[in-house]
């Protein structure tokens, strides 16, 4: 059977959300074989397996952290060049995405960003994407080359689909552009312990109406009632009172969980270009005319310092 | 000696329009007001003060489009860039990231260049890859997704705000850096600077100045097509309360009924 090349996110080993949904889109297409780059490369082996990699390639060297994106370009090539796939299937997260993309270049290839969709088809695999604020829905195909496609998280379920995940080194000589770029210092983001807002499966955001980084609380204990990532609107994030890690929106994360709840957001058009494929939408706004009802769920006019502490306290309760 | 910088800019269709395909399912360009990229102003800024530094620079702005795509060149001349270059050819409607960026990459090395900047992505089709595609073309570092960027003796150091941790990074020139909108608000055009813009420059070169063939680009040249655009089904209304005191209990009710909670 045709294989299928799965590029792995993961931190030190631990293997990203996104990656295992991947695995499930890639059976759709061929038998997918994973690549896995730097630290703790190897021990991502048994998760992999379990969701469905034939084989895991593997590689770590210094390069890797050392320099910016080319160096695991180099390897996802070697990786490439070790399997001819029918098609390579990276995370689309912002580095993923360059990743993919430079390889399209190398391999000749076209490539679709952001696919929230996969399906096999006659000519090759299908992508679905949301375009234009998630306004239009597309279905699209590489026509040239080996199709490169990054695929956004929450696109797919992750499903177990044991298989062999045999652990093959990759052999990767890095070119003259790897060390182009060098890193000169890096200061990881402090863990907050809540979800990793892309891959969150529950959203709560707030906005301009949260008025103050010191009410933004209101916002976390809803989102710690229930298990969610706290997000923002551009205007909170502007006005300091949350990090900008956490903006939802076409300059900042774009989410597609289960459940999004806004409070205190507008539903600008930038706003709704990063949330506006999630499941379920609930807003809290006291503008009965704010732009975001126009695509809720559920809605509540009022003040969010009203509704949202109403709305924890009652979460707490029926938790018990 | 001259910095050489030159700015990708984007004519893209209006956000806040109602933006639609046309029946070869490419954007519809005709229906909807174009402007330049918002996000590519952080990049035409990030330039200007990157020359204002610099004992000697000349700014370049270009752009890949159809004729109105020189309203975009305009207001980047307004900011302040000091020339414009307009490739336009019939043969490229239809282009997708590979020609467009192969494109780019012919123009750039034409005009000349020490420095390219690019905005983090576009506000049209938004795919944040074409930075990288062209670093990759022109055989020069990627500095990208840069939040703070300076030049300084041939080196450009940034910071870059990623998922996991924030990093500082270092190129030397000849290199490419695409800016975020967390890297300064833009200014917006003078007066002077509208009125200076009219006597600037614009060249307007088409593919065979860049010894590029009609089927290395457009819609037949393209690496990717799209077979279907369909517009997202309005959501269907959804419930909307009023809080008379007690919403927050109307809402978990329907949290609840959802099996969210
Ligand atoms: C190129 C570009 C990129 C952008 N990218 C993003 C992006 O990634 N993400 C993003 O969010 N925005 C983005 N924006 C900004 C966007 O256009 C809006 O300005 C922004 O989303 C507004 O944020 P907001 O809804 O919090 O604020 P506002 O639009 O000011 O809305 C605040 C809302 O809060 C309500 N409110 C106030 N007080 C209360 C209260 N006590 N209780 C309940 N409701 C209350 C008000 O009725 C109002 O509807 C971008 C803009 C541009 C030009
Ligand atoms: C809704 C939609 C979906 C699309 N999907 C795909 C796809 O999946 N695959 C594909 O290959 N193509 C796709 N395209 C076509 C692609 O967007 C264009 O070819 C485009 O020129 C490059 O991509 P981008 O605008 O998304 O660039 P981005 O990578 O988002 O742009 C980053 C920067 O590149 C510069 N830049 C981009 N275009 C130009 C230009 N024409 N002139 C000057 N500078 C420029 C700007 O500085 C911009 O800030 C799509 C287009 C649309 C409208």
């Amino acid at each position: 059977m045709a294989e299928v090349l799965v590029y792995v996110d993961h931190v030190d080993g631990a293997v990203r959300k996104p990656t295992l949904e991947l695995l499930t889109l890639a059976r759709r297409v061929g038998e997918p074989v994973a690549v896995a780059l730097g630290a703790g490369a190897e021990a991502t082996a048994a998760v992999l397996a379990e969701h469905g990699a034939v084989k895991v390639l593997t590689a770590d060297a210094p390069e890797f952290t050392e320099y910016l994106v080319v160096p695991k370009v180099d390897a996802l090539q070697a990786a490439y060049d070790a399997v001819s796939p029918v098609a390579v299937l990276v995370p689309s997260s912002a580095e993923g995405k360059e990743i993919a993309a430079r390889l399209a270049v190398r391999i000749g290839s076209g490539i679709i960003t952001d696919a929230t969709d996969l399906e096999a088809g006659d000519e090759g695999p299908v992508a679905t994407q949301a375009v234009f604020a998630a306004s239009f829905t597309t279905k699209s195909r590489v026509s040239k080359g080996t199709p490169v496609i990054t695929v956004k998280p929450n696109s797919a379920p992750v499903e177990a689909a044991p298989a062999a995940g045999a652990v093959e080194a990759l052999a990767v000589t890095f070119g003259a552009l790897a060390t182009g770029t060098k890193v000169t210092s890096r200061t990881p983001r402090e863990s907050t312990g809540r979800p990793e807002l892309t891959e969150a499966a529950i959203v709560v955001s707030g906005g301009r109406g949260v008025n103050g980084a010191e009410n933004f609380h209101i916002i976390e204990d809803l989102a710690d009632s229930l298990g969610a990532a706290v997000g923002a609107s551009r205007a909170a994030v502007d006005a300091g009172w949350y990090p900008h890690s956490n903006q939802v929106g076409q300059t900042g994360k774009s989410v597609s969980p289960q459940l999004y709840i806004a409070s205190g957001i507008s539903g600008a058009i930038q706003h709704r270009a990063g949330m506006q494929t999630s499941k379920t939408i609930v807003a809290v706004n006291k503008d009965a005319e704010a732009p975001i009802f126009d695509l809720v769920d559920y809605g509540v006019v009022g003040d969010l310092f009203e509704v949202v502490p109403q709305l924890t306290g009652e979460i707490k309760a029926r938790k018990g | 000696m001259s910095l050489r910088i030159v700015v990708c800019v984007k004519y893209v269709p209006d956000a806040t329009g109602d933006r639609h395909f046309a029946d070869d399912l490419t954007v519809d360009r005709d229906d909807v007001d174009g402007l330049l990229s918002e996000l590519d102003e952080y990049a035409v800024e990030q330039a200007l003060q990157i020359a204002d530094e610099a004992d000697d620079a000349e700014i370049t702005v270009l752009t890949v489009g159809p004729e109105d795509a020189k309203d975009a060149l305009r207001k980047a001349l307004s900011m302040g860039a000091d020339k414009a270059i307009h490739v336009e050819d019939d043969d490229l409607h239809g282009t997708d990231v590979m020609g467009t960026s192969l494109v780019l990459a012919k123009a750039i090395e034409k005009a000349g260049y020490d420095l390219v900047i690019t905005g983090m992505a576009s506000t049209d089709a938004a795919m944040g890859v074409l930075p990288a595609i062209l670093a990759e073309r022109l055989g020069v570092p990627q500095v990208t997704l840069l939040s703070e960027v300076k030049v300084e003796d041939g080196t450009v150091t940034g910071r870059r705000d990623g998922d996991s941790a924030s990093e500082q990074l270092e190129a030397s020139l000849p290199a490419l850096v695409s800016v975020t909108d967390q890297s300064g608000e833009a200014r917006y055009p003078s007066f002077k600077g509208i009125m200076a813009a009219k006597k600037k420059p614009v060249e307007a070169w088409d593919l065979s100045d860049l010894d590029l063939e009609a089927e290395e680009v457009g819609l037949e040249g393209a690496w990717t097509a799209v077979d279907s655009a369909t517009k997202r089904p309005e959501r269907t209304a959804g419930t909307i309360v009023k809080d008379e005191g007690e919403g927050g209990k109307q809402l978990a009710e329907f949290l609840a009924g959802q099996k969210f909670i």
